[in-house]
């Protein structure tokens, strides 16, 4: 029996909805069946708690008196400097900047106390943030300086905007060379000393919707502690990857970029994060509800860890180079359960993303839409799926002449 | 038989002085290195597990703080902030003594002071600052 987002809402708005997790729902339909569970089940809500790069916000500062041109001038939140190309008091904080003397890996590896992601975190928790800036000065915007503090609830807009999150499973990174390397992924020992991983696994949004069937632009969802959407694809998408016979991809395929409104957000869900010898950004919580529109939408969400796998690659070298080839693949139970073979070597695994609030984020969403707080979505337009032929390419470089 | 982790904070001074030998041979201890660090100008430090009789044991403490030595617990020099820690998990891999242990159940993340060692392995592997050192 097939339901429709229209009737679900109408579900919801009557408190009459019924809203479990992606973890909850695998229990559920081991023991009675999909055909069952999918008549009694209308929502299922996921959740991922990870260091996510590419997230930003976009800030509205208002204007001074006398007025002055940020644009094509230099800004600084907390001394992280913000791009200003834009009209005269928008900018925008990338979770990745770094202060102009932080040393950065000169002193290898490098410490990376703050930056982006840390403003970011510091905004959203209420903090007066110091903004410093430098312009050019024209006849309607004459001022060339400018130092204060300023607090997220005096501006006029303060609004996320990430180009690519929640990515659909990831790389599992391990160490080969002879040497403690720093990557994005950790610290990872040499000779196999560990192994990394990142993802929420049965939990993770996209890959309890394997092909974008359910979620779109558009699509409402838990983002950093509040209400936001589903704007894009997210960049480097790539529906096009290797899929098991149930459609989870087996490598990094879809992401979304997000967007809403930091000023209702919270400090527990956009985390400024440091990664020693690489750098800073921002973990950020997500939570994408899947309508539960018929079986096979059902059987999606029900993937569990031992269905999903992800690829082995070596940081030291396959990846720096760009060297396709993956040291094997394995599933996340046995991620999980900590240890993993990798060339015949037993090998410590652990994750980057938080299972534990993962789960904590799915748990509110379901709150959210039980209490009828939070409506569905139809999306606008779909993500491109792997009918698109959509693939991530490399940069082709080319000799300037 | 008693045991006791501890830590010896040592002026430059004392560098070259051969501390364990004594332990060993005038007070019957058995010790085990866990760290060592010694730098010029800087004070040493020595991170040792120490088993003996708690007599001996009581008077081979009694022996390095008359030279000079200060010495503390262990427990007390690595700080798990649990407020700050996000419980992904990335320091479990990395702990050589697993001294961080999840849940399976709740995937929620506990430390156990007498297993650590202060490798300091953890310090840089957290990405939220969630664990310091207490020197």
């Amino acid at each position: 029996m097939a339901k429709t987002i229209k009737e679900i809402n109408e579900k919801i708005r009557k408190g009459k909805a019924v809203v479990v997790t992606a973890e909850e729902i695998i229990d559920l339909v081991e023991k009675k069946g999909v055909k069952a569970v999918a008549k009694e089940v209308d929502v299922v809500t996921t959740g991922t708690f990870g260091p996510m790069c590419s997230s930003g916000v976009y800030l509205n500062l208002g204007h001074a008196k006398p007025k002055i041109k940020l644009g094509g001038g230099k800004a600084y939140l907390n001394d992280v400097p913000v791009y200003t190309g834009f009209a005269a008091v928008d900018v925008y904080l990338g979770a990745t900047a770094l202060p102009d003397d932080d040393p950065r890996n000169k002193v290898y590896p490098g410490e990376f106390k703050y930056g982006g992601g840390h403003v970011i975190e510091d905004l959203v928790a209420g903090k007066d943030v110091r903004l410093k800036a430098t312009a050019y000065g024209t006849d309607c915007y004459p001022r060339k300086e400018i130092e204060t503090l300023i607090n997220i609830k005096d501006l006029n807009e303060v609004v996320l905007y990430n180009p690519r999150n929640a990515y659909q499973n990831y790389n599992v990174a391990v160490n080969l060379s002879d040497r403690v390397i720093y990557t994005y992924m950790g610290v990872l020992q040499p000779n196999l000393g560990n192994a990394n991983y990142c993802s929420a696994g049965q939990l993770s949004p996209l890959l309890n919707d394997p092909y974008y069937e359910t979620i779109g632009i558009g699509t409402r969802i838990f983002l950093g502690g509040a209400i936001g959407y589903v704007a894009w694809s997210g960049t480097q998408h790539n529906p096009t990857v290797k899929r098991t016979k149930n459609g989870v991809p087996k490598a990094p395929a879809g992401t979304v970029a997000v967007i809403g409104d930091l000023k209702k957000m919270s400090p527990d869900w956009l985390v400024g994060t440091t990664f020693t010898g690489y750098g800073v950004t921002s973990t950020v919580g997500i939570g994408i509800p899947i309508p539960i529109l018929n079986e096979k939408i059902l059987k999606y969400t029900a993937v569990k860890d031992s269905q999903i796998y992800a690829q082995i690659v070596d940081y030291s070298e396959a990846y720096p180079k760009g060297l396709p080839g993956s040291l094997g693949e394995v599933n996340y139970e046995q991620l999980t359960s900590g240890k993993i073979r990798v060339k015949g070597k037993e090998v410590p695994a652990a994750g980057l993303s938080s299972y534990a609030k993962a789960r904590e984020i799915a748990q509110i969403l379901k709150g959210w839409i039980e209490k009828g707080k939070f409506l569905l979505t139809e999306p606008v337009e779909y993500l491109p799926s792997v009918d698109s032929g959509q693939t991530f390419k490399p940069l082709k470089e080319r000799p300037v002449k | 038989m008693a045991k006791k982790r501890i830590v010896l904070n040592f002026p430059h001074s004392l560098v070259d002085k051969p501390i364990t030998y004594h332990l060993v041979k005038d007070y019957d201890l058995i010790i085990n290195i866990l760290r060592a660090r010694v730098t010029p100008r800087e004070e040493g430090l020595l991170v040792l597990e120490v088993t003996g009789d708690k007599r001996d044991l009581d008077r081979g403490i009694k022996f390095l703080k008359d030279l000079g030595i200060k010495i503390e617990s262990l427990a007390q020099d690595i700080k798990w902030n649990e407020k700050k820690c996000t419980h992904c998990g990335v320091c479990l891999a990395i702990c050589p003594t697993e001294a961080f242990i999840m849940d399976r159940k709740s995937r929620r993340i506990s430390f156990d002071k007498e297993r650590c060692i202060v490798c300091e392995n953890c310090l840089r592997a957290c990405p939220y600052k969630a664990i310091e050192i207490l020197f």
